[in-house]
């Protein structure tokens, strides 16, 4: 029985996703976490137990949302309280961390409240008492201890003393670093609507993405989630509408290139971090006509389907009766394509998706609302699915979008027809509120000058 | 594209199309590049193959390896056999070419590796 205690110690970022993220890498890794203090959903830390420190190092070696966890000695509401606690903890129970031939440093955190160098060396000379017999080394020291002191999370009105103090020991960092590696900025090949990297990592683990996986993204521009998906291990393929976008002849994305080069593509990303014995195929497709074979099933689904804002929703098709493209213009013909309507293209999603994921598998797509609309009855449905995560990302004062995970409970049958729900087309009402919000503008500037006019002429007077 | 990819493509979805398995291949361009080996994946991967439409592909483009019309039993434990089915399915990439539809004759062209499977407005 481990009777140990764990400090997680989060990154202050997307908090909607931090719970989901933890929920699915502990089915994920098979691992049970029990928690000592139950958190709130704004604070970056959660003080758990865990039946062994391997499930730990696991849980925080998979996670994006982790910054670091500690084997946490002591805990306190003051830090007078802490330092008795830490006299008082079992020589025993430190010895182990404490050897002579051990190097150590103890690293001084506070939270959400400045201090200075000085003040910091302040706080852990206070620690002079600990029986360390090791050496100090400042770099890569085996032993790493952690004081922690929380103010709060409101960093305009830090309080006098701290909320919380931990003190511990160092066990593994998070996967903070990996977001740092696959930056968006340095990648070879971007779209205007690539995923960042944090947001891409956090889907492959919504999708419990494992090694040897097969991961399709349906629409995948520029293949930002197939970058992620394959650093877990996933083989991964792609399929999208637009051709230029797979050939990288589009505009470049980035306002400082002219054009692109001549060898960006998907498996040009994939190469750059060494995962391009990841990369299976991109193909060209429209996703309402579907090549795969029947019997095809994928191990995750992850995806970000375009909302009709900064990338068309379109598919193959005419409005035009008994349309046929002559033999002579075949070779340079380029398809025309029609509107393809949320409602529509989601139900497709998660048809497509009840078919091809194996059972237990995961679909992850993004799903745009309009905040003040939003009603969980209202997200796309199907009964071979389960909906298991539901996180919200806000793009502004309107809108969001909420990361949805499903699960694959069940193999369709023929018969059932499902039901479609009706989605508010979110292209004609982000562009309806935006005009609302324009013309608004716009009135109240003429109302001003109006204003500043009459003011000048009664100054005149 | 790859032989792995091939393998899970049809062309059912076209009017008139009633199987549209395999698709066959003609390739222009060839491009054989080392792949890490990953043995696990391969002895997932091979019982959801379409196997004699792997060996098949495989001949077609010159590229058989001499894998058997039959799959060997107990292949997982058989290191040289999954080396080889390896090389066919990932390190064997069609870059240049085209996928043919077996029964309308429709052609699929591949440019870079990237298979484009768009159809006309008059073909949905």
């Amino acid at each position: 029985m481990n009777t140990k205690k764990y400090l997680l110690y989060f990154a202050q970022e997307h908090l909607n996703f931090r719970f989901e993220e933890i929920n699915s890498l502990l089915s994920l890794l098979k691992i049970e976490m029990d928690f000592i203090e139950t958190p709130n959903k704004t604070q970056p830390y959660w003080l758990v137990k865990f039946k062994s420190e391997d499930d730990v190092k696991l849980l925080t070696n998979r996670s994006v949302s982790l910054r670091s966890c500690m084997e946490l000695w002591a805990y306190s509401d003051t830090i007078e309280d802490l330092h008795r606690q830490m006299k008082q903890y079992p020589y025993e129970l430190q010895a182990p961390y404490m050897q002579e031939n051990q190097s150590f440093k103890i690293e001084v955190e506070t939270f959400c409240k400045h201090f200075t160098q000085k003040e910091k060396v302040d706080k852990l000379e206070a620690f002079s008492y600990l029986p360390v017999k090791g050496k100090v080394k400042l770099k890569n020291p085996e032993i790493i201890f952690q004081y922690i002191e929380y103010y709060g999370t409101d960093p305009k009105s830090p309080p006098e003393n701290p909320y919380m103090v931990f003190f511990g020991c160092w066990i593994t960092n998070g996967l903070r670093q990996l977001i740092q590696n696959l930056s968006l900025k340095t990648r070879k090949f971007i779209g205007n609507t690539s995923m960042d990297p944090q947001l891409s990592l956090l889907m492959a683990n919504q999708a419990q993405v494992q090694s040897g996986d097969i991961i399709l993204d349906p629409f995948v521009g520029s293949g930002s989630l197939l970058v992620a998906a394959a650093q877990f291990g996933g083989y991964v393929l792609g399929t999208d509408i637009d051709y230029l976008m797979l050939h990288a002849r589009t505009r470049p994305s980035r306002i400082t290139q002219k054009e692109r080069d001549k060898d960006e593509s998907v498996k040009a990303n994939m190469a750059q971090y060494n995962l391009d014995h990841k990369y299976l195929d991109v193909l060209v497709n429209d996703f309402a006509i579907q090549f795969w074979k029947d019997d095809l099933r994928f191990d995750a689904i992850i995806t970000d389907p375009p909302y009709g804002i900064r990338e068309a929703t379109e598919k193959i098709g005419t409005s035009k009766e008994n349309c046929t493209v002559s033999e002579e213009h075949l070779p340079t013909h380029i398809p025309a394509k029609i509107e393809y309507g949320l409602s529509h293209l989601y139900y497709d999603l998660l048809t497509f998706s009840a078919k091809h994921l194996k059972l237990g598998g995961k679909l992850v797509c993004w799903f745009p609302i309009f905040r003040d609309d939003y009603n969980e009855d209202g997200l796309p449905t199907n009964t071979c699915l389960k909906l298991v995560a539901n996180s919200e990302q806000i793009l502004n004062k309107h809108t969001s979008r909420r990361l949805l995970t499903y699960e694959k409970i069940g193999e369709p049958c023929g018969d059932i027809r499902e039901h479609r729900n009706n989605i508010i087309d979110f292209r004609s009402k982000y562009y309806d509120t935006r005009e609302e919000t324009r013309k608004e503008r716009r009135m109240k500037k003429a109302m001003e000058r109006h204003r500043n006019r009459k003011e000048t002429t009664n100054h005149k007077k | 594209m790859k032989l792995l990819t091939h393998n899970m493509l049809t062309s059912k979805c076209m009017k008139g199309v009633n199987i549209g398995y395999p698709l066959k291949i003609k390739a222009v361009d060839l491009k054989e590049s080392e792949v890490d080996f990953n043995p696990d994946f391969i002895s997932r991967i091979i019982p959801k193959l379409d196997w004699n439409v792997l060996v098949s592909a495989a001949s077609s483009i010159g590229k058989n390896e001499n894998l058997p019309e039959d799959l060997l039993p107990e292949y997982e434990k058989n290191t040289e056999f999954l080396k080889r089915v390896h090389h066919v399915l990932l390190e064997v990439d069609v870059v240049n070419g085209e996928l043919i539809c077996p029964e309308s004759g429709r052609k699929f062209p591949i440019n870079n590796g990237i298979p484009n499977m768009i159809l006309n407005e008059d073909e949905v």
